[in-house]
């Protein structure tokens, strides 16, 4: 009865890992090879994670509702990845995701805001994100500071202005129709609607990682900056794009913290920024740019959260969960760091 | 070194080479791009190990486990892309790894100035101040730095992996002096090269490799004909062959016109004209601004003064984009670092300039971009003919056809060559020469950087004789040779 269960929450997330294992396989066999290694190795990674909750909590974990919320709260952090995968793709990093949630998730959520309604709320989201990706954009771009100093100081000014925004209270959401949306009525066929938008933005950033010249240019700058330079890129036009990119992606991430919370506080987003660097570090993204994967991203992101999950239902301490979460990083870079290796020759 | 075996997955790098060096003597190994002599001299700095064969060291049988083991046993390499670290001093750097202490941990920083002042002095080069920061040093007095660090253990074999790549005529003689003098001491040294010139000067005994194989142990440097040496190398019978000049002189409109161009410290007064199917060569030493012209008209560096047109339209200063899409192209000197994407397949390295005409609305044809990537490739006859090759697969000759593959592909009408031929072998470069001119043939305008000159005599119409970041001589470049270009450029003193 729980078994056939487990298979349709998870639906979303075979159709998007499908495409570049075929891609891999045909048109690039030794790149494409590597990066199906490693997939597949996360995805086995998954399929433990999931056997060990299904075998030490099969109840619990098991349950539609438990793993409805696994995949709703991988949903925020995922956006955000995504977001995050193009960055690092590029060679650079932000680092004010977290803070760039928070600020919009506060900002939208303010009694002025709330006036306007779900669109009100919405577009503050988008726009206060979007904004600070601009500020992040211009002053590495064009000022040219780089990308860890630029983005630290929007972090500490974000989480600043968010806390001046609020006072430190909870905003609660009194806007029924965003409510509405963290309800199980809106399910589509038992999946969550963030769940969906998650799954919408991992295909897009796929197909634009994969299939557009903004993608391409991406893992050009971030593999050669000069050479694409030199080949004619707009290479600071491009880092500012990504900044915004990933300032877009911290906008949706917040509306969809707001539907999630019910309200907007200026903790939202803690630590997403390391959350979503490492998801994208042992997805196979390279740190240093020039390669990578919104699929192994978004699997990162999962086995991630389903540890997470699993260490709750155990009553396992959050102390040990971050051991595990660490040990994890570890051994995904030193298998990064092989492939790699035998890659060079 | 008997019978050494090495492979990589997929490659027999080393096949049983043998290899014998004797005290004070400079033993040359020759051979192309993909031989083994890096492999080769990996082993014998203990940073590979060989799955088979010995290494005998002063009549015992060693084996290299590490970097340092061979360190110890005084075997020091000189690698190619210098091992320093920039943010050091000299004496720093000499010392890096086994300071002078006292009591285990002070650093006795004094001494080890005084000590790597010797050292330097000791190579010829007492005007390297041991306390400057080794990132403000030239190229060359970096190589100096390199040697006394090896020099500061106590070596009997040095190995250098083509130590003259990045140094000019001067420079280079200085280095074989130093070379001679370490033999003097007793100093065994394995030296690596393209220059057959410089082979013969320093070199005692020649060793060629070819396909993981020496093909040849031990020859005389001195008297073994060139043409021998290419042969073995290449295992056919090849000329160091310049394709032939079109009959006709050019004629038409120049399409690269550049006026006044100056940059303050680099080169002033810059005036050329490259016209539709010519080849402009600019000859000058380390230093006399060639790259410096070369990458102020790509729009890589902005000028302080002067244009450039194309085509009569004048570019934007200071804007690669520019550049670009009035139809110039660069193939710059530093291939891995400035013009390819070492992660990914020839198409994509090929097709990077022109993504917009593959796309509608951001949207990529990939089936097209392989398709015209291909055809780019083929008609330079890049090998191997695989579109999903991944570039740092292939040998530096065909990596350099993939940046010229990628200028034709988006029909550039002014071709920027820099130093085309560096890092590429002997038998690879008359293939590059006759695709530079066919290129030219079919209506581009070539402007051709190089520091060996008779590649800028053999494959130039006219020739630019730089010096000192201001043009002294321009002349057809069958009115030249060698001997004049070098004394244009030392002296300067055009006797027009």
């Amino acid at each position: 009865m729980t078994q056939p269960a487990s298979e349709a929450p998870q639906a979303p997330t075979p159709p998007a890992e499908a495409p570049p294992a075929t891609k891999g396989g045909g048109r690039r066999p030794a790149l494409g090879l590597h990066a199906d290694v490693r997939n597949l190795s996360l995805l086995g990674v998954l399929a433990a994670l999931v056997l060990v909750g299904g075998i030490t909590q099969p109840d619990a974990f098991l349950d539609v509702s438990n793993l409805q919320l696994v995949l709703t709260q991988a949903s925020v952090i995922g956006v955000v990845t995504v977001g995050m995968t193009f960055v690092i793709t590029s060679g650079g990093i932000d680092l004010s995701v977290g803070a760039i949630v928070a600020l919009a998730s506060v900002w939208a959520t303010t009694l002025a805001t709330q006036e306007y309604g779900f669109t009100g709320i919405l577009f503050t989201a988008v726009v206060v994100g979007v904004g600070c990706g601009l500020v992040n954009g211009v002053l590495i771009a064009y000022g040219g500071m780089v990308p860890f100093i630029a983005t630290l100081a929007m972090l500490a000014s974000a989480r600043g202005l968010a806390l001046y925004l609020t006072d430190g209270k909870t905003q609660i959401v009194t806007v029924n129709s965003v409510l509405d949306l963290g309800l199980p009525a809106t399910y589509v066929l038992g999946i969550p609607p963030l769940v969906l938008v998650f799954a919408g933005v991992t295909v897009i950033g796929w197909l634009v990682l994969n299939r557009t010249t903004f993608g391409r240019r991406t893992v050009a700058v971030g593999g050669n900056a000069e050479a694409a330079r030199l080949a004619g890129i707009d290479v600071r036009r491009q880092r500012l794009y990504l900044y915004l990119l990933s300032g877009l992606c911290c906008g949706i991430a917040a509306f969809m913290l707001i539907i999630l919370s019910g309200s907007g506080q200026n903790t939202n987003g803690n630590l997403y920024e390391l959350d979503a660097i490492a998801a994208a570090i042992i997805g196979g993204t390279l740190l240093s740019g020039g390669r990578g994967t919104i699929v192994g991203s978004v699997l990162g992101v999962l086995v991630f959260i389903t540890i997470q999950n699993i260490f709750a239902l155990n009553n396992l301490e959050s102390a040990v969960q971050q051991i595990a979460k660490g040990a994890i990083i570890v051994a995904a870079v030193l298998v990064q760091r092989s492939t790699v290796r035998n890659g060079d020759g | 070194m008997s019978g050494i075996t090495k492979s990589f997955p997929g490659v027999r790098a080393l096949d049983g080479v043998d290899l014998d060096v004797q005290a004070g003597e400079v033993h040359c190994l020759l051979g192309q791009n993909g031989a083994g002599k890096s492999t080769l001299i990996k082993v014998l700095a203990g940073a590979h190990q060989p799955d088979g064969g010995e290494i005998t060291w002063r009549g015992e049988p060693v084996s290299l486990r590490s970097p340092i083991a061979a360190m110890r046993l005084g075997i020091a390499t000189i690698y190619q892309e210098l091992d320093l670290v920039e943010g050091l001093s000299v004496a720093e750097n000499v010392f890096l790894g086994h300071e002078p202490t006292t009591a285990g941990f002070v650093v006795r920083g004094r001494d080890a100035r005084r000590e790597a002042a010797v050292l330097l002095r000791r190579l010829g080069h007492a005007e390297i101040d041991p306390a400057r920061h080794v990132g403000d040093l030239s190229a060359a007095q970096q190589q100096i730095v390199s040697m006394a660090r090896a020099l500061s253990h106590d070596v009997r074999l040095i190995v250098m992996d083509e130590p003259s790549a990045a140094l000019d005529p001067e420079e280079t003689d200085n280095l074989l002096r130093i070379v001679g003098q370490l033999t003097a001491d007793g100093v065994a040294v394995v030296y690596i090269s393209h220059r057959l010139e410089e082979i013969r000067r320093v070199g005692d005994r020649v060793t060629v490799l070819k396909d993981g194989r020496a093909v040849a142990n031990g020859l005389p440097a001195k008297s073994m004909p060139t043409r021998e040496i290419v042969a073995l190398m290449t295992g056919r019978d090849v000329e160091y062959v310049f394709p032939r000049r079109p009959a006709a002189p050019r004629s038409g409109d120049p399409v690269l016109r550049v006026e006044g161009l100056a940059r303050d410290g680099e080169f002033a007064a810059v005036d050329l004209e490259v016209r539709p199917g010519e080849i402009v060569g600019l000859a000058g030493l380390v230093g006399s601004g060639r790259s410096e012209i070369l990458e102020t008209l790509y729009g890589a560096r902005k000028p302080t003064a002067g244009r450039v047109t194309v085509d009569g339209r004048p570019l934007k200063p200071g804007s690669v984009r520019s550049a670009v899409r009035a139809g110039m192209g660069l193939a710059p000197e530093e291939r891995k670092a400035q013009a390819l994407l070492m992660l990914e397949s020839v198409t994509r390295n090929v097709s990077v300039s022109t993504l917009t005409r593959f796309s509608r609305a951001g949207w990529l044809d990939r089936r097209e971009e392989r398709r015209a990537a291909r055809e780019s490739t083929r008609s330079l006859s890049l090998r191997p003919d695989n579109p999903d090759a991944l570039v740092r697969t292939l040998s530096g000759g065909n990596q350099q056809k993939a940046v010229l593959a990628r200028w034709l592909l988006r029909g550039c009408r002014v071709l920027l060559l820099d130093e085309p031929t560096r890092g590429v072998d002997v038998g690879a470069r008359a293939e590059l020469y006759a695709v530079i001119r066919r290129l030219a043939d079919d209506g581009l305008a070539v402007l051709l950087v190089s520091s060996e000159v008779p590649e800028v005599l053999g494959l130039a119409d006219r020739v630019l004789v730089l010096r000192e970041g201001r043009v002294v001589h321009a002349a057809p470049a069958t009115e030249l040779d060698e001997h004049r270009v070098l004394d244009l450029v030392m002296e300067g003193s055009p006797s027009r």
